[in-house]
């Protein structure tokens, strides 16, 4: 693996798990079938942020900001077209519980991987998605499910696979095991389902997980119990999440920093609570004010904010939030998309009037 | 805010029981739903899923599959039981009178139709005889009530965006000046800020129109925001009702205390997420070996449930409150429960 040309960080467990810069990912948007686009959506546009071993890092932000996007990203189900990840994976084996077996880390850059380092990347980088009732074969019983990344990767003997099959379903919360493991997604309940998702997930002992909106398709009652789960797992499996949601009262209960993305760019990120309670970007200031209260009797202004989403299809080179920002001025209007600046200490802000 | 008593109801629930039949017995989706609605009020209508939330909307609406069969009850709408008429004046009545805000806005319209034409077509099918000019008028100015551009009438819907087909879903709902609108999620696909925009929206056009509004949503903190008062449903039955500012900052009913407290608090402190454990019931009665639920459907869940809880059926307890007092034919705040929280014992 040549990573020469880039610069080597420093080594170390106190370095971030995971290092994205400058990454940068297009889709193609095809006027006419026959010729070659020209227009392309900017999903993801120069973003870069570390994510600290152990830590949640939310991404949130509205449906097509590109969350999604870097999520696949960063466990490989999309290619970047420009930027680098680079993952301090841990070398040994992770034992039964996925737990690391040795203390050494090695540095992977997932686009550069082909064939056993794939899979390897793969045992060690997993997804949880949205829809718990879109992400899993009717036809299969929950033990196919949960095991087939075991039989994907070839560990273990039947046996060996049935009994971290019930071991992982009692740990995500389906116990006695033995009643579910021979029934069908549809014979369970959309959180029961989602458990069975996570299960699924960390049946191969991953030490990072990207979780696309895990608890949006839930009932608020089953929600707050995978919200736990997951928080518990993290804890005991040593497992780092990069938590994409658009709730930000889920992100505050999940994360321990949060990206804010606004049309495939980061605009501000920063500790959960400093982030909640003292938003800088005008885009974040708007989105915390249109979040309706539990409280009854409570009046919310409205949220500052002109016009309507649209997609970043041939933006132009200035401010992705200037149409609209309440803020912006000319000179938002004649430079370039501004860089990300450290406003307060942890706390990055993309904006040239905040 | 007004109180729920003392106007005069523009819809009155009483008693209402509907069952779905299906190949492995009957599933009894809703029993014994009594409420009122005065003009100009909105009720929130909250619960898990398949607590049969949107099987009242779809009795209320008329609207139902044919394996369903309303078992007792009445629906009154304008002085007429809406479940004793025939299916032909039930249907000058629906969208007159009472209107309904689907959920997926995507599947609603028709991909083939201009939007306006489709609104168009909602205004004549339900007997409003007027010209084409007279009714193009009409879209148009619907079209402006829910902040859509007019000139907007003779696109397709792909190529309106979430908000804007949500919004000509409304315009829809609105075209035969309903009394009562029944809003079925009306924001779930939406993101934040579109939400906001249209929950305003809906708002003004209730106080503008005097509507009375039913929102059905599993969202708290929406149903928080826009509703006067608060039905809680579990497992087919209402298990509270009252102000939504009481139900939610003091519910009786231990259900509606694990709904409120698992929900998570964007601003203010960050309290401890609990879990409501289990599954709701299943509703299913199977005929072979029919034994009939006794007790409170809710027990088995209940961290407050004592052995009177599994074997009675639980007793309706009313609330003192400010706004509506005890002997008001319980349209206070009530809830069914044998240990309501907040209530004096005796």
């Amino acid at each position: 693996m040549d990573t020469s040309h880039y610069p080597l960080p420093t080594r170390g467990t106190a370095a971030p798990l995971v290092e994205v810069s400058r990454l940068t990912r297009r889709f193609a948007v095809s006027k006419n079938l026959f010729r070659r686009p020209s227009s392309f959506i900017h999903a993801v546009d120069d973003v870069s942020f570390q994510l600290r071993r152990g830590e949640s890092l939310g991404v949130v932000g509205e449906s097509g900001c590109g969350k999604t996007t870097v999520g696949k990203l960063l466990v490989k189900l999309i290619e970047p077209d420009d930027g680098r990840i680079l993952f301090r994976l841990s070398t040994g084996p992770r034992d039964g519980g996925g737990l690391a077996t040795d203390e050494g880390v090695r540095e992977v850059d997932p686009s550069l991987l082909r064939g056993a380092a794939l899979k390897d990347f793969r045992r060690r980088a997993q997804m949880i998605f949205q829809d718990p009732y879109e992400s899993m074969n009717p036809r299969r019983t929950i033990y196919d499910i949960v095991s087939e990344p075991l039989s994907v990767q070839g560990l273990g003997s039947v046996m060996d696979r049935v009994n971290r099959v019930r071991e992982v379903l009692t740990s995500v919360g389906l116990a006695p095991a033995s009643d579910f493991l021979f029934r069908h997604p549809h014979e369970l309940s959309g959180g029961q389902r989602q458990r069975v998702a996570i299960g699924r997930a960390l049946v191969i002992g991953p030490e990072f997980v990207v979780a696309d909106e895990p608890t949006s398709m839930l009932d608020v009652s089953s929600r707050a119990g995978i919200m736990l789960l997951m928080q518990q797992l993290a804890q005991d499996l040593e497992i780092s999440y990069l938590h994409i949601t658009h709730d930000l009262a889920v992100a505050r209960y999940m994360c321990d920093r949060i990206a804010v993305m606004y049309l495939g760019k980061i605009v501000e990120l920063g500790e959960t609570e400093e982030l909640l309670h003292n938003p800088l970007h005008p885009y974040t200031k708007a989105l915390l004010s249109a979040v309706p209260l539990p409280t009854p009797g409570h009046r919310r202004p409205p949220p500052d904010i002109h016009g309507d989403l649209a997609l970043p299809i041939d933006p132009p080179p200035r401010c992705r939030f200037y149409d609209r920002c309440p803020i912006a001025t000319e000179q938002c209007r004649d430079n370039p998309h501004p860089p990300s600046e450290e406003k307060a200490p942890g706390h990055q802000v993309a904006c040239y009037e905040a | 805010m007004a109180a729920l008593n003392n106007s005069e109801a523009v819809l009155e629930v009483n008693d209402l029981s509907m069952t779905y039949q299906i190949r492995q017995g009957e599933v009894k989706a809703v029993q014994d739903v009594s409420f009122r609605l005065g003009r100009g009020q909105s009720l929130g209508l909250v619960g898990e899923s398949g607590c049969g939330k949107s099987s009242v909307a779809n009795c209320l609406m008329g609207l139902l599959p044919d394996n369903a069969r309303v078992s007792n009850g009445q629906v009154i709408l304008g002085g007429q039981d809406l479940l004793a008429m025939p299916e032909e004046t039930l249907r000058l009545f629906r969208w007159n009178r009472i209107a309904m805000v689907f959920q997926a806005a995507m599947n609603v319209l028709d991909p083939v139709y201009r939007v306006g034409h489709q609104i168009l077509e909602a205004i004549e099918a339900h007997g409003i005889d007027s010209s084409e000019a007279d009714s193009r008028a009409r879209v148009a100015e619907l079209f402006r009530k829910v902040g859509l551009d007019p000139r907007l009438m003779d696109r397709y819907p792909h190529e309106f965006s979430g908000g804007m087909r949500q919004r000509a879903v409304i315009a829809m709902a609105l075209s035969c000046d309903p009394d009562v609108i029944i809003a079925d999620e009306p924001t779930t696909a939406l993101d934040v800020i579109m939400q906001d925009r249209i929950l305003r929206e809906l708002k003004t056009i209730q106080t503008d129109n005097d509507l009375a509004v039913i929102y059905i949503s599993h969202d708290i903190a929406v149903i928080a925001e826009v509703t006067d008062s608060v039905a809680v449903m579990y497992a087919g039955r209402l298990v509270e009702l009252g102000s939504t500012a009481e139900v939610l900052t003091s519910p009786m009913h231990h259900y509606t205390a694990a709904l409120t407290s698992s929900f998570p608090s964007l601003l203010g402190d960050k309290r401890p997420l609990t879990v409501l454990g289990g599954e709701p019931p299943d509703l299913l009665v199977r005929q072979a070996h029919h034994e009939p639920v006794t007790g409170c459907p809710f027990a088995p869940r209940c961290p407050a449930a004592t052995n009177i809880c599994r074997k009675e059926p639980p007793p309706t307890v009313v609330r003192r409150t400010s706004t509506g007092s005890a002997h008001d034919e319980g349209r206070g705040h009530w809830a069914t429960c044998w240990h309501p929280a907040g209530v004096d014992s005796g």
